[in-house]
């Protein structure tokens, strides 16, 4: 019962939410995208969407600079 | 061999076109990068105008400061390339409108420098666009670190990340590792318009 977020094994928790799960990862940047399985799921959906069991979960943030 | 891969590959670039959203570091670089390898048509977007502080890693020139971005680098691009078609648009992209200078382009260059902007950005393109590449970076700032850069494919989104990074609010900006960013992202822009170089 466990799933990996960024490369990192945690805890799978039942009907997570992948806001829940950021909120979890204390992931505070402004996020662009978030992958679970190689799917990527939109910003306006990270309510929605619940976090699988076994799943492998990418996160990516943007940060100031260009 | 070689000869015929170089004939495709200028035909290709020639017909093919690119659009930039922000004309700084990552941008004013991508584009004149793009304009040598012979792409055809180039869309520059940015509502600045040229600035001292600028010039410490933006392709501009000193006689430039105080000029729109959109003119300058199309004046620079001129001189190297003087067959592109350039497009300017000199207007600051809103939100719930971002998308609309790059329909009509084959593959969209983020090159903001606001994180959050950043990430408006590329939520708009995603969502609007579907089926539109989209190559962002993030993890600019700072020098040294070149093989922490990496790339990452989501879908339609290519991401030339550096995860390790600090945000330009906390550390500096210098010329060489913007100008890698931005041709890293100029060159996966060129790998999704030509395929991957086999």
């Amino acid at each position: 019962m466990s799933i990996e977020v960024n490369g990192k094994k945690v805890d799978w928790v039942e009907n997570e939410t992948v806001t829940q799960l950021l909120k979890r990862m204390r992931y505070i940047f402004p996020l662009v995208v978030v992958k679970i399985d190689d799917k990527v799921v939109l910003k306006k959906d990270f309510s929605e969407v619940v976090v699988p069991d076994n799943s492998k979960v990418a996160v990516i943030h943007m940060i100031s600079g260009g | 061999m070689k000869d015929k891969k170089i004939e495709k590959i200028i035909k290709k670039l020639k017909e093919s076109s690119v659009g930039i959203a922000g004309l700084g570091g990552l941008g004013s670089n991508a584009a004149i990068s793009l304009a040598r390898a012979g792409i055809g048509r180039l869309v520059l977007v940015d509502f600045d105008k040229l600035e001292e502080s600028n010039l410490t890693r933006q392709y501009y020139f000193m006689y430039q400061i105080g000029k729109n971005k959109v003119d300058a680098l199309k004046e620079n691009i001129e001189k190297i390339n003087p067959e592109i078609k350039i497009e300017i648009i000199n207007q600051k992209l809103l939100k719930g409108s971002m998308e609309e200078p790059f329909k009509d382009v084959d593959v969209v260059i983020e090159a903001l420098d606001n994180a959050e902007t950043k990430a408006t950005f590329i939520e708009e393109i995603l969502t609007k666009l579907p089926d539109k590449p989209i190559v962002a970076a993030s993890g600019v700032a700072g020098y040294g670190h070149s093989d922490r850069i990496t790339t990452k494919c989501l879908g339609k989104l290519y991401m030339c990340y550096d995860e390790e990074a600090l945000s330009s609010d906390d550390d500096v900006l210098t010329a060489p590792r913007v100008a890698i960013m931005a041709n890293w992202e100029a060159n996966l822009a060129l790998e999704i318009i030509l395929g991957e170089d086999k």
